[in-house]
């Protein structure tokens, strides 16, 4: 048996009532990748959070070289050789890459002779899995190339074990393949140990040596990734009340245009038109996916949609009536929206989940009588609504901004779909989160779709895309270029269009 | 945990008391004797106490002008304007009522206070929303315009020729002034500060008003999301601060003075700032931490006599206590960081 880098035993954390880690054993051998694999809100970023002394564990301890160590907070665990790459990103956009990379560093004099510095980097940079420029400054990197400057960031700490957190969810599949396997490399040559969070399955098969799987805040297994293979995993990842399946695409009878949009013009922050001049019909029972390369006006104008956004030409119409997103209107035509990143967009996080789950009923019976709120309806719904779509920890009355990106997403789903939707527009439903979340989604919006509404589906995510649109239009420079279906696309032709190298038909 | 939001301000308090000491030991007094002072000034007897709770009366109606619009995120610091405005707009409706009986004269005067304030701070509020005016500096702008106009109508077209030393509006009768709570001297207008906290406490907590308002101040994005009117909410409720300053004007004009002059500018609305950030815009709150800076006020005076330290003394303690009380804050929002959320 080799030795191990480190060694968590039986952590636990409670926040509130909810039992984040419960008991939950680790064993990272040095020199080796160990994936940690969970659904979201199954307690991975706790742990990891645990380890690196950001949060303190009520219970359990953690082993450093088979030596007990006291991490009380972040600093220890540098000073211990553990470094950490955050899921979102921690540097100084306006700064350059040398310039982060010494204010990286704790212990800095309190005047810095930059040429010393940069001399010292230049040449440790030679001998790093990825090599930067180090004078351009970081707002100008990609994405790709912020990742790769956050785990220089952490090996020129000299770490020993390093833990990345969901490291790929910002990088294309070759940039991701790049970055792990020079990391493995790394733990090859070096004797680097790799804490790596993930719910790819593809990473785990291809790069970790061992993989540890965490459910509801329980261990739920661990083994050798060689003796192991994704069914198995993703049946201890789910567990067995994974039962939820796509649903069929049924024919809906109904025959309705419910969503139209006519020539509609958006401007972005800058004023720049964002949106120009986009038109298309949604019928009942009927989802409208719209494809495209992020940054092409689909942020914009579902920001129109969803009334975040006022357009500077054109018409929205539901059901025939101009729609500008007022109360009255939303209700009347059960027009519902679902955007992405849920708490940044509907969401208040400070507010409880019973009450977000009011937020479109909140001035109604039974939820308020006469201007007055009644709390108690709003719990009961709330319970009802909590246990019917799986939001946990199933407590009405937390915080919504305490619940994981996924639960969160049930929750304002919840509160979405509680009620039939004649208009659904949803964007990126399921971005982040694991596919047990995402096919449960799908699911419910096939459901929607089915019983006769006109779903709008804006999503970066072509196999999404294609699993539920019944039609498939190609966003790109503001405008649709390109009209398919699921089951003539051609994913080249469609990522031709997506690019902006499409022929010069329109499809409107 | 629970205990927490009444536990850090009140360390802060103490805190700052100490410092007070010594900085009243540097100016060369007793700083035994000057807490005394202040306890005896403030609290120590019938007659303090009603000193201390007619000075609180119009800081609770300043604080909420600061506090309604911070559930929106909103910091609005024109208090001493609505004060000015609404003072005025009262002594001006009750020289046009001085005819009528008491009961309408003092009706007209605070309904006319409430518009003239309500209408400045709601005139923020729409620049906020729909100019993108920073709501800060131009309620602070506000509160010089508003000096400016009571300074020149008192000076020029509506002074009081008998006024000499002060110029101020002709007085709107005695018969018409608001009188006194029981046999006591602390006026209606104490009584109007609190049941103005208790409904407004009420309208946020209980009602679907304070529930948009909490979703608008929580999360604009998820506000427009839901429908909801966002400039018509951020105009009412800063309308709805703006008219309790504006009745603390109203307050002075007819409880106090009898007229319009440049004693509305007392600082009222400024110290009602720091209170309504010291009861963490909690509209209960304002009551206790009026009543505590009410005493101050009424305090400062025995400490100037008694113990020969400079006017400005009291000014020093709200200061501290004020640094203090903010600084709690962060101390706080520390505390609630460790205890973590996060899953």
């Amino acid at each position: 048996m080799s030795t191990l880098a480190l060694e968590a035993i039986n952590v636990s954390k409670r926040f509130g009532d909810l039992q984040a880690l419960d008991q939950v054993s680790l064993k990272l051998r040095k020199g080796s990748i160990h994936a940690l694999l969970g659904e979201n809100g199954a307690g991975k970023s706790t742990l990891v959070k645990c380890i690196v002394g950001f949060y303190v564990p009520d219970d359990g301890e953690v082993l450093l070289g088979e030596r007990q160590q006291a991490i009380a907070n972040p600093r220890d665990a540098h000073d211990l050789g553990i470094g950490m790459v955050y899921q979102h990103f921690t540097l100084i956009p306006n700064m350059t890459v040398l310039e982060n990379l010494v204010l990286a560093r704790p212990h800095l004099p309190a005047v810095i002779d930059w040429r010393k510095e940069r001399r010292a980097i230049a040449a440790r940079m030679q001998t790093m899995p990825f090599q930067l420029p180090l004078d351009v400054s970081v707002n100008q990197l990609a994405a790709g190339e912020k990742q790769k400057l956050e785990i220089v960031k952490q090996l020129l700490l000299n770490v020993k074990v390093l833990i990345l957190d969901e490291p790929t969810s910002v990088l294309t599949p070759n940039e991701a393949d790049e970055v792990l396997g020079r990391i493995r490399d790394m733990t090859r040559a070096d004797g680097l140990s790799v804490l790596i969070i993930t719910h790819k399955f593809r990473e785990v098969m291809t790069y970790a040596d061992d993989v540890t799987v965490l459910r509801r805040g329980k261990h739920a297994g661990s083994a050798r990734v060689a003796d192991s293979n994704v069914k198995s995993l993703a049946e201890l990842m789910i567990g067995s009340e994974f039962t939820s399946t796509a649903l069929a695409r049924e024919s809906v009878a109904e025959q309705t245009l419910k969503l139209e949009i006519d020539t509609l013009k958006v401007a972005d922050d800058s004023g720049m038109q964002a949106v120009r001049g986009l038109s298309l019909r949604v019928m009942a029972g009927e989802v409208v996916g719209i494809a495209g390369v992020s940054g092409n006006g689909q942020r914009e104008l579902v920001e129109a949609l969803a009334g975040q956004r006022p357009p500077s030409g054109g018409q929205i119409r539901v059901m025939g009536v101009t729609y500008t997103g007022q109360r009255a209107k939303l209700l009347r035509h059960g027009f519902h929206c679902l955007p992405e990143e849920p708490l940044r967009n509907a969401a208040v996080g400070r507010m409880s989940v019973a009450e977000n789950l009011a937020f479109r009923r909140y001035d109604q019976q039974p939820f308020s009588f006469g201007g007055w709120l009644r709390r108690g309806a709003m719990r009961t719904a709330a319970t009802r609504a909590i246990a019917d779509f799986n939001v946990r920890p199933p407590l009405p009355d937390t915080p919504i901004g305490n619940l994981s990106g996924g639960n969160v997403q049930r929750a304002i789903l919840a509160r979405e779909l509680s009620e039939r939707p004649n208009v659904l527009v949803v964007a990126n439903p399921c971005f982040g989160l694991d596919f047990g979340a995402v096919s449960e989604i799908h699911a419910r919006i096939m459901a929607a779709r089915n019983a006769g509404t006109a779903v709008l589906l804006v999503s970066e995510d072509l196999d999404e895309i294609l699993e539920l649109a019944d039609r498939i239009l190609v966003m790109s420079g503001g405008r649709l270029v390109y009209e398919t279906t699921p089951g003539q696309a051609d994913p080249i032709v469609i990522g031709r269009h997506m690019a902006g190298h499409g022929e010069e038909t329109h499809a409107h | 945990m629970t205990f927490a939001p009444f536990l850090i301000p009140l360390t802060a308090l103490l805190l700052s008391l100490a410092l007070f000491g010594v900085f009243v030991s540097l100016a060369g007094a007793d700083a035994l004797a000057v807490y005394h002072s202040i306890y005896r000034g403030a609290f120590g007897t019938w007659f303090s106490w009603q000193n201390t709770l007619v000075s609180a009366a119009p800081l609770m109606l300043t604080a909420l002008c600061t506090a309604l619009p911070a559930r929106l995120g909103l910091i609005v610091i024109g208090g001493e304007g609505a004060v000015v405005l609404g003072g005025l707009a009262a002594a001006l409706t009750g020289l046009a009522l001085i005819d009528t009986n008491a009961w309408l004269a003092l009706s007209g005067m605070a309904l006319a206070a409430m518009l003239a304030g309500g209408l400045l701070i709601g005139l923020v509020g729409w620049l906020r929303h729909s100019r993108n005016v920073n709501e800060t500096i131009s309620s602070l702008l506000f509160n010089y315009i508003s000096i400016a106009i009571l300074s020149f109508l008192v000076i020029g077209l509506l002074r009081d020729p008998e006024t000499l030393n002060k110029p101020s509006t002709h007085h709107i009768g005695e018969s018409h002034m608001l009188g006194a709570l029981g046999e006591t001297s602390i006026h209606w207008g104490f009584a109007y500060g609190v049941i103005a906290c208790v409904i407004l406490w009420l309208l946020y907590k209980r009602t679907t008003f304070g529930f948009a308002v909490d979703m608008i101040g929580g999360n604009l994005r998820a506000a427009r999301l839901s429908g909801l009117p966002v400039g018509r909410n951020i105009f009412l409720v800063c309308l709805m601060g703006g008219a309790a300053a504006g009745l603390a004007g109203m307050v002075e004009v007819a409880a106090v003075h009898g007229r319009a002059n440049t004693s509305l500018n007392a600082g009222y609305g400024y110290e009602g700032i720091l209170i309504a950030f010291a009861a963490r815009h909690h509209p209960l709150a304002i009551i206790p931490m009026a009543i505590l800076f009410g005493g101050i006020r009424a305090a400062s005076g025995l400490m100037q006599r008694d113990h020969d330290l400079p006017d400005a003394t009291g000014l020093v303690l709200q200061g501290m206590i004020f640094i203090l009380l903010l600084a709690s804050e962060a101390v706080f929002a520390r505390l609630a960081l460790n205890k973590g959320s996060k899953a």
